[in-house]
């Protein structure tokens, strides 16, 4: 057997992830999470906030809860079974942030968590940034045009 | 055709083994047969790191204990872990007055180990010598996977890294003695997938098995048990299948530690266990007590190592393998 | 009534974004970290293009809260900050806006690892 036949093999046999069972609790999960958020939300407006404000702080309430339950050793059980339930809504970004910053304590403050804080949440952070700002040139430049 | 199998002169025997396991492993099928336990994993120290060192020191100060020897009395020490740079071993070691070879064959380490103990022995150049191995689930998920609290999905075929630290004593008593090594061949079959390491060493394992059958006097048949390291459910399938199609037959006495030292029924590690170790303690408290007290009189035992790094890892590479073989055997009553 | 509705198409949006990532983990070779990064920037290009407005509209925290939404905060505040000061806004605007969950998570991480150790798993 060649490389390719072999991996063609290896693939072949290997048992897949249960995908029908992954995507019902990363859907079920993932829309708990987004409705939990509507509830802040609406909260929050109730209190009076208008509703950028109240956006922003229904993602700092979910990241606060994410880090707490990272804290004590839950978030990653839970996300065992959510998978992408628990990655793709802002609670994935804040576990990645708090589970780095906590592991890296051993390295110390400065190279370990102050580094590694932003192993999975750099990337996010610098390309959203990036097309964000090539976004605002091209804006600028199309108003400018049609104004 | 070369003759590559060592067939030791001087054999030399297994006279004492200890093992250290954390506490998955505890509550494993093999639970009561290990020398020693952690509930919390961290062995009293502050880092996983520091841990693993620890599980290290107490695994062969338990073996030498055993042996009735006095450390100043072995010839030489072998050891390896999968941290970086062998770092567990060099701190575990660091107290003992006796001369050090730090090794690195990932999980074949263990094989390693008793594979150059025993040539050593064989030679006449050494007269007694330790081996300990280690690896930490902790320790090695951060090197090679994700931070600990960190909440992923693993697939079916990703395989659990051991908590373990196994120690054997190699002097001229015992009633287990090595006769035969084979040193593997490192095999690259272009598996890149960590999570599927069970088929990137299975390959390794593979050749190694043919080589030996095909150049010893011996046949599968001929052994108890033949033991691979860790490759799990995923490789252990590979490799009994496509030993079939070459005309091999292991289906009957095949075993596999990985697959030993955890119930995957009850225990959520996927393929089953990895690690170097895994097969150390497993040897340490489950075959070579049963080869000591005659249950199992011949075995062959294959350390199973997959070759990355954290380095090769993230620039995308393959996972090269290597399977060190031994043949082990009862002694008693010759 | 529309609170209700508000609250089932927050779910169905929210669920079905994790849904389409699970499938992407599950069926490609794309890691967890390079989803995360692909949301955000359709995030960023779908709004510019007028396209992920409509969903804000329609299921709130259901495109808000997943991370393409994260995308979404960072198009506006850049639309925002341009229209307010120029071409100086297309540098400002995008982390302007997202400054709030940034912050609060870089700075709770933090706090959690002077509290918290990590656990050994099972």
């Amino acid at each position: 057997m060649n490389e390719k036949e072999y991996s063609k093999y290896v693939e072949g046999r290997a048992k897949k992830s249960p995908i029908l069972k992954n995507c019902a609790f990363a859907f079920l999960i993932g829309g708990t999470i987004c409705t939990l958020g509507q509830g802040f939300f609406h909260l929050y407006t109730f209190l009076g906030m208008d509703e950028l404000d109240a956006r922003t702080l229904v993602s700092v309430t979910l990241i606060f809860i994410t880090t707490l339950l990272t804290g004590f050793g839950v978030f990653d059980n839970i996300a065992r079974f959510a998978g992408a339930g628990t990655l793709v809504p802002i609670t994935g970004f804040a576990n990645a942030v708090a589970s780095e910053a906590i592991d890296s304590k051993s390295e110390g403050f400065i190279p370990g968590v102050g580094a590694k804080i932003f192993t999975i949440a750099g990337p996010v952070i610098l390309y959203g940034t990036f097309f964000g700002a090539i976004y605002g040139v091209i804006y600028y430049f199309i108003t400018l045009i049609w104004g | 055709m070369k003759k590559s199998i060592l067939k030791f002169k001087r054999k030399p025997k297994i006279c004492a083994s200890y093992s250290v396991v954390g506490h998955m492993e505890a509550d494993g099928p093999l639970g009561k047969q290990f020398d020693e336990y952690c509930l919390d994993d961290k062995f009293g120290k502050e880092s996983w790191e520091k841990a693993e060192s620890e599980m290290q020191r107490r695994a062969l100060c338990g073996a030498i204990k055993k042996s009735g020897l006095i450390d100043t009395e072995l010839d030489v020490l072998l050891a390896g872990d999968l941290l970086n740079q062998c770092i567990g071993s060099n701190y575990a070691l660091s107290n003992f007055d006796t001369g050090f070879l730090g090794l690195y064959g990932a999980c074949s380490t263990c094989s390693e180990g008793l594979l150059i103990g025993a040539s050593l022995f064989s030679g006449g150049i050494i007269d007694t010598c330790a081996t300990v191995t280690s690896s930490h689930y902790c320790a090695s998920e951060r090197q090679f996977r994700f931070p600990l609290e960190y909440g992923g999905q693993r697939t079916p075929t990703a395989q659990w890294t051991t908590t373990g630290a196994g120690a054997f004593i190699l002097s001229d008593n015992g009633d287990v003695e090595i006769c035969e090594g084979l040193v593997g061949k490192v095999i690259d079959k272009g598996i890149s997938d960590i999570n599927n390491m069970g088929a990137a060493m299975a390959p390794a394992a593979i050749n190694t098995l043919k080589r030996y059958f095909l150049e010893s006097e011996h046949s599968p048949e001929d052994f108890d048990l033949i033991i691979t390291g860790d490759l799990g459910y995923e490789g252990s399938e590979i490799l009994k299948e496509l030993l079939l199609d070459e005309g091999i037959d292991i289906r009957k006495n095949h075993v596999d530690c990985g697959l030993m030292i955890f119930d995957r029924d009850r225990q959520d590690v996927h393929a089953g266990g990895s690690g170097c170790g895994c097969s150390a303690v497993v040897m340490s408290a489950s075959i070579i007590p049963n080869l000591a007290s005659g249950v199992l009189k011949n075995v062959l035992f294959l350390g199973t190592g997959a070759l990355m790094s954290p380095m090769s890892l993230s620039q995308g590479g393959t996972i090269p393998s290597v399977a060190h073989l031994l043949h082990i055997s009862h002694a008693g009553g010759k | 009534m529309d609170i209700f509705f508000d609250y089932f198409w927050a779910f169905v949006l929210g669920g079905g974004l994790c849904v389409i990532a699970q499938i992407l983990i599950d069926k490609t070779k794309l890691t967890p970290a390079k989803i995360l990064v692909g949301y955000v920037c359709i995030g960023v290009v779908l709004t510019s293009v007028g396209a992920y407005e409509p969903l804000v509209k329609l299921a709130g925290c259901g495109a808000t809260v997943p991370l393409s939404g994260f995308g979404y905060a960072i198009a506006n505040g850049v639309k925002t900050a341009v229209e307010e000061k120029g071409l100086l806004g297309a540098l400002t605007g995008g982390i302007g806006a997202t400054a709030g969950g940034i912050t609060a998570s870089i700075c709770f991480g933090l706090l959690a690892s002077f509290v918290f150790s990590s656990k050994p798993k099972r």
